[in-house]
């Protein structure tokens, strides 16, 4: 047994109100700049939807993940290392640009130039890729939000998809629900093993899974290789970027930005102790519905005193074992069996897990005139209601419905059994007894699903307490501006001599800094020549002329229109020519 | 008696060549690993990238493949094996010939794309419209040189240009032997020592990143947060060792 021990998250899709403020936050924080504007390392689906980019979990396309073979050996479903390399000039299955979105800005400043007339300006959408004026914007991250486009699109749901023959007649009870996605931090993640330069790299403290932007070489196999498609190319340093699980703010004990902000309050982190020794033999479990009951089994209870001494003996701090047990990731996934994985037939190992969302079931029920919070009715609803709980099969248990029904269950009986209380009337014991728990479990349960505080919701241990002093975003010594150059440096605005791109990178916090110093204070947008023609949108407020924004003004000698800065306090007109503009009008 | 330009182009310039080219990749990875990538432009368009990149680059190792067979083995060798020098010239040629076609198609077909294809034309930066010139003209005037070999002479560069070579790598230049080789090959040398001198400041270096330890390690990388280096806050400057 070799205990390893890795922070991870469980997200009570319940909760979920598909607010995407997990998503902005989290782009404001880390891809708000030039090279991955379509880059979201959170992103919020609808499902049923196709999700970003489109289709990521057409593995039969895409072959991300991993497969056995017939001797049942693991290999990257795209191919071994040769077949990786053989690819390397040129990837078939890497997605276009155009399977995430293309990312684009607006003309704000026509809404300001724009002389008087009948019309009302428009601002019109153009292309951060090319700068070229785009005719309509057809898709983004999240354009079918809503069951936006459905049923145009409903039929490219890869999961629906899979389900639809069994249930095809059913299909008109539309129901919905959301499913914010970060990078799975997988135990056998398939983007490092598809990284030729070996680059990328799961960390032995903590498990997050993150890119070595100094060794990367831009051989994009990763994105390839990552089933969940939650590997980005940013296309100006040609690195490979993902989520980090925030890992400068997680050493120091705080959540991520994504958990941080969540209005829902739906995410969960904690530590979750597994035995790496087992790891790759559970990948490998011939049958794909075995997978999470095989990765279940991976997870060691950290209440039992010869898992601690064990985890003790790996090297494992004190106070990481402590929040193990503390751990609310554990309860949700061991202790109450409500959490489940996502695609678990990728053979990754992910996780971030999800409680799977009771409410389309409850709906349904209230909406046939029923009592949608009576324990029996739902039990019997969940049973009937096909839709939902092989849809959800299909996307957490690799289409066994026995765990999402045996989890949806449990929280149909948490409903009934707070109802009672709530209303006053006696405890029925019968409720948590049909479900295999006792009233207490059920109601600690509740607590961890309801109530539970900040603190209860994210049990993190910090980085070695020896080197907390050396932490990058921590208040008590060592400022984070100090790298070469210096503070004042003004992010990566500059390149070095090789082109784009090259030369030292400012840290991301340095980055996003004076981005949002520069946009905050200056009177001109935030200066990008050098980037040719990119233009971060997060950063831009609409006052100047960034280079590249802007086509280049046919007439009038005064050279381009770009990089130049609008003096006239934004509107686009001399101080003074607005009324001399309406005197002309009145007269 | 050689004069003196020879003996700076033949006796010289390899050297100068050679030494910038090393210094250079040092130098760099030293300096600016974060800029040492292949800065693929697939993500944008990949229906033409599909075609020109395996061509241009496969068509590229057979023929470094060529100049390594060409240059260090010398004929005695081949004549030893009982491989006749027409028959050997022959199959030289039209090796090279197909393989030279081959790049060259293939860089015809990137460079058409990146300059037609929106978004890969604008990621395109002065250092990359430096370095095609050097590429294209090194490949240019060795296709030319091979086609007119074909075409007319029948010269043998295994008599004067590859013992210059040869002579390179132990301090003996022999620049008599090279200065009396056809002038298309003497272009074709200078180009390609300039594409060598300029290749470290390039977009090429990538060709120096090629992953062949891809082969021999685990799948699953597994490395501890490095003590000196918590969060991306202390950044070690280019001049210090890396022990990455």
């Amino acid at each position: 047994m070799r205990v390893m021990a890795q922070i991870c998250m469980v997200m009570n899709l319940d909760k979920c109100i598909g607010c995407h403020t997990c998503s902005v936050t989290c782009k404001q924080t880390w891809t708000s700049r030039s090279g991955v504007e379509y880059v979201w390392f959170n992103n919020v689906e609808t499902r049923p939807g196709q999700g970003y980019p489109r289709r990521y979990e057409d593995q039969e396309r895409w072959r991300g993940g991993w497969k056995l073979t017939s001797r049942g050996r693991l290999v990257p479903k795209a191919g071994g290392r040769m077949r990786r390399l053989a690819s390397i000039f040129a990837n078939p299955l890497l997605p276009n640009i155009r399977d995430y979105y293309e990312p684009w800005t607006y003309d704000y400043n026509d809404l300001f130039d724009t002389p008087a007339g009948d019309d009302f300006p428009v601002a019109a959408p153009r292309s951060l890729l090319s700068g070229k004026r785009m005719d309509n914007i057809t898709w983004s991250a999240n354009w079918d939000d809503d069951l936006g486009g459905m049923p145009q699109h409903q039929g490219d749901d890869v999961v629906l998809q899979r389900i639809q023959d069994k249930v095809r007649t059913e299909l008109e009870q539309t129901f919905m629900f959301y499913l914010p996605r970060i990078c799975e931090h997988c135990i056998n993640p398939s983007c490092v093993a598809s990284c030729p330069s070996g680059a990328l790299y799961k960390r032995v403290e903590d498990g997050i899974v993150l890119v070595d932007q100094d060794r990367c070489r831009g051989w994009r196999m990763c994105v390839t290789g990552c089933p969940y498609k939650k590997m980005y190319f940013n296309h100006r340093t040609g690195k490979a970027e993902k989520c980090t699980f925030c890992f400068p703010r997680v050493e120091v004990g705080q959540p991520t930005v994504c958990s941080e902000t969540c209005v829902g309050r739906l995410r969960y982190i904690g530590v979750l102790l597994y035995d790496a020794d087992r790891a790759p033999e559970a990948a490998a479990t011939p049958r794909e519905q075995d997978l999470y009951p095989a990765q279940l089994s991976l997870f060691l209870d950290p209440h039992d005193p010869e898992v601690r001494r064990a985890a003790e003996r790996a090297g494992i701090p004190h106070d990481w074992i402590q929040a193990a047990r503390r751990s609310p990731v554990y309860d949700l996934i061991a202790t109450y069996g409500v959490a489940l994985p996502l695609h678990p037939e990728y053979r990754t190992l992910p996780m971030v897990w999800y409680v799977p969302p009771l409410s389309p079931v409850v709906e349904a029920i209230t909406a046939s005139g029923h009592d949608g919070e009576d324990y029996q009715n739902l039990f019997g609803a969940i049973d009937t209601l096909r839709i939902p709980v092989s849809y959800l099969a299909e996307l957490f248990t690799a289409g066994d419905p026995a765990p999402v029904e045996l989890a949806l269950r449990r929280l149909a009986a948490m409903r009934s059994h707070r109802r009672r209380i709530n209303l006053g009337e006696p405890v029925d014991p019968e409720i948590a007894a049909s479900v295999g728990f006792g009233v207490e479990k059920l109601d600690s349960m509740f607590r961890l699903l309801a109530l539970a505080k900040y603190e209860e919701r994210y049990v993190i241990p910090t980085a070695a307490a020896g080197d907390v002093r050396n932490l990058e975003e921590t208040a008590l010594s060592g400022c984070s501006l100090d790298y070469e150059g210096g503070p004042g440096m003004g992010g990566t605005e500059t390149s070095g001599p090789f082109g784009e791109a090259s030369g030292r990178p400012a840290p991301l916090s340095v980055e996003t800094f004076h981005g949002l110093r520069e946009r905050q204070t200056s009177e001109s947008a935030a200066d990008t020549s050098g980037h040719r023609g990119r233009i971060n949108l997060l950063n831009w407020d609409g006052r100047g002329l960034p280079e590249g924004l802007f086509p280049y003004r046919s007439q009038g000698g005064d050279g381009p229109r770009g990089g130049q800065v609008d003096k006239g306090e934004g509107l686009g007109a001399e101080p003074g020519e607005i009324s001399e503009r309406r005197k002309r009008e009145e007269s | 008696m050689p004069s003196p330009i020879d003996i700076f182009l033949w006796g010289a310039f390899p050297y100068i060549a050679v030494a910038i080219l090393v210094t250079g990749l040092i130098w760099r990875y030293r300096y600016d690993k974060f800029g040492w990538t292949t800065r693929s432009s697939e993500l944008y368009e990949s229906r033409l990238l599909r075609w020109g990149s395996p061509m241009f680059h496969m068509g590229l190792l057979i023929v470094l493949l060529g100049h390594l067979l060409g240059l260090f083995v010398p004929q005695s060798w081949t004549s030893a094996i009982g491989l006749s020098e027409n028959i050997y010239h022959s199959l030289a040629l039209w090796l090279g010939i197909a393989a030279g076609v081959l790049t060259y198609a293939g860089i015809v077909l990137l460079v058409w794309r990146r300059r037609t294809t929106g978004p890969v034309f604008l990621a395109t930066t002065v250092n990359d419209k430096i370095m095609y010139i050097f590429l294209v003209a090194a490949l240019t005037f060795g296709l030319a040189a091979t086609l007119i070999n074909a075409a007319t002479l029948h010269y043998n560069y295994r008599i004067d240009l590859s013992p210059w070579v040869r002579s390179l790598f132990v301090f003996q230049p022999e620049v008599a032997l090279m200065a009396r080789t056809p002038i298309e090959y003497r272009i074709h040398a200078i180009s390609g020592l300039l594409l060598f001198a300029i290749l470290p400041f390039t977009r090429l270096v990538h060709a120096f990143a090629a992953p062949v330890q891809y082969l021999f390690r685990p799948y699953i990388v597994y490395r501890a947060r490095d003590p000196q280096n918590i969060g991306t806050a202390a950044l070690r400057p280019g001049w210090k060792r890396s022990d990455v």
